[in-house]
């Protein structure tokens, strides 16, 4: 089958490469550009692990196509960091002991961004609206809601 | 349609290990000439803290910085022997072997360090910040790393040590059936609230109430992380998730994270709880274990709390909508229990 060219912003910098028809982006994404943090859970939509951000709006990277984020701008957990310090969430996370095993947290954490962006202090529901497609095993969320609130400026005034 | 609420509550006794054919594990302890410590382990991490549990217990016994102390679990062909990370043994039958091995190896470190300082290894101590020192002369010092370094280089020792914690197969006495499966017990109390819903059957949890007793608690925040989130595994045990088809057919069982039930962050209600530190005689510094036990009282602790809210006693799990529901018209309707 032919494949096809594919252009699009990958954390500020521009990749190419070619895919299938069909491929979905969380395979371009771990397979083709060699970004590992989204993470394959179900591969169906149930579990949130492989969630990214497309132009700032999150989506679940599995039920993606690659193709239609060609010239758009994508951002995974990859990207979030500022050089080597951690993103004030993934400074929360673990002051909070917002991981264990870890498996959900890059889902978590571009979950909990794609809310913080739009809304800087969010009360305690809209945090956990935010998450609400992003299963755990570990954590019982409560740390990841607490971790999410303290990232917030302001958020837990209003929790 | 009415949501009734109920309250249940649980208590348990669990052991901490298993008894089949005998539980050991097994951890080496060597340091390196930069003055690091390694821990070579095959027990497993999942989350619950094991790396950071054994990376303390090291560092206390050898009496250097927790920075210094580096725990590998990467490779169970080639690290010595564990029964595996279940039961709530880690910290108790790991902890204890790789006390033994670091016992062993700050041995080994003190006479190196006598040797370069020429006193006696029994005239020495270390202070924790990676220094080793004549008692009562703490000028006539030496660094972990500087001794290391001699050992590694002029005197030709290995500073490392092994250890192994073996809990004996506890056999069956055939006359009285007496046995001793586990050297100690880690316990439990919980008092769960429910709502039910007669029209539904569906349950939500209202508030979870519990007090853990578990020896030392080696590191408290990971002690929280382990029943917070655990408490959240044996509710979705009680309510939600199961292997099992819910019809005999198992074509219809759930195959996937969409059918296969976990409750969300919408879920989730207020937990308050509170910890007993006992010190267990033979725990790595009375440590026994918070692992798998703090999923345990939800189970029954919800089942009664069901109970206590509509009358209904199910004794399969999960208890799912369906189930009570069945069991609600087959009473011919709710029936509220007193309040405690």
């Amino acid at each position: 089958m032919a494949k096809t060219a594919l252009q699009f912003r990958h954390n500020g910098r521009d990749v190419a490469i070619f895919v299938d028809g069909g491929t979905n982006l969380l395979v371009a994404l771990r397979e083709l550009i060699g970004d590992m943090t989204p993470k394959f859970g179900c591969g169906q939509g149930g579990c949130g692990a492989c969630s990214v951000l497309v132009d700032g709006e999150l989506h679940l990277s599995c039920l993606t196509l690659a193709e239609t984020v060609a010239g758009r701008s994508v951002e995974t957990l990859d990207g979030i960091k500022d050089g080597p310090n951690l993103h004030p969430l993934q400074r929360a996370f673990a002051d909070n002991f917002a991981a264990q095993c870890g498996y959900c947290t890059p889902g978590m954490l571009m979950a909990a961004k794609a809310l913080l962006d739009r809304n800087p202090s969010p009360s305690r529901d809209e945090v956990v609206e935010a998450i609400s497609g992003n299963i755990c095993r570990c954590t019982g969320y409560e740390p990841i809601i607490n971790a999410v609130l303290a990232a917030a400026s302001g958020g837990r005034a209003r929790a | 349609m009415t949501r009734h609420r109920g309250r249940g509550i649980a208590s348990i006794n669990y052991p901490i290990g298993m008894n089949l054919g005998g539980d050991p594990s097994q951890a080496l302890v060597h340091s390196n000439p930069s003055g690091k410590f390694t821990v070579a382990l095959s027990s497993i991490d999942l989350g619950q803290g094991m790396k950071s549990v054994t990376r303390q217990i090291c560092a206390e016994t050898l009496g250097v910085p927790v920075e210094d102390v580096y725990v590998d679990t990467a490779d169970s062909d080639t690290g010595p022997h564990c029964m595996g990370s279940f039961a709530s043994r880690g910290t108790h039958r790991v902890g204890n072997a790789v006390m033994a091995a670091a016992r062993e190896a700050r041995g080994v470190m003190m006479e190196a360090a006598a040797e370069e300082l020429e006193v006696n290894a029994a005239d020495l101590e270390t202070d924790g910040r990676g220094n080793i020192h004549v008692k009562g002369a703490p000028h006539r010092s030496i660094s972990t790393k500087d001794v290391a370094i001699a050992a590694q280089f002029k005197q030709g020792k290995t500073i490392s040590g092994r250890g192994i914690f073996l809990v004996p197969l506890s056999n069956v006495d055939p006359e009285t059936g007496e046995m001793s499966p586990a050297t100690c017990y880690a316990h439990a109390c919980m008092v769960a609230e429910v709502e039910v819903d007669d029209e539904t059957g569906e349950v939500a949890m209202v508030r979870m109430d519990s007090a853990y007793e578990l020896g030392r608690a080696l590191n408290p925040r990971l002690v929280e992380q382990q029943l917070v989130g655990g408490a959240w595994m044996g509710v979705s045990h009680a309510l939600y998730e199961t292997p099992e088809p819910y019809y005999p057919d198992p074509s219809h069982g759930p195959r996937d994270f969409v059918e296969y039930l976990m409750p969300g962050p919408g879920d989730i209600c207020p937990h308050d709880i509170a910890v007993l530190e006992r010190p267990a005689p033979d725990g790595p510094f009375g440590a026994k274990g918070p692992g798998e036990m703090c999923a345990n009282p939800v189970l029954p602790a919800v089942a009664n709390a069901i109970f206590n809210a509509v009358g209904v006693r199910i004794d399969d799990l999960p208890i799912t909508p369906e189930k009570v529901l069945r069991a609600i018209k087959a009473q011919g309707g709710a029936r509220p229990q007193a309040r405690r």
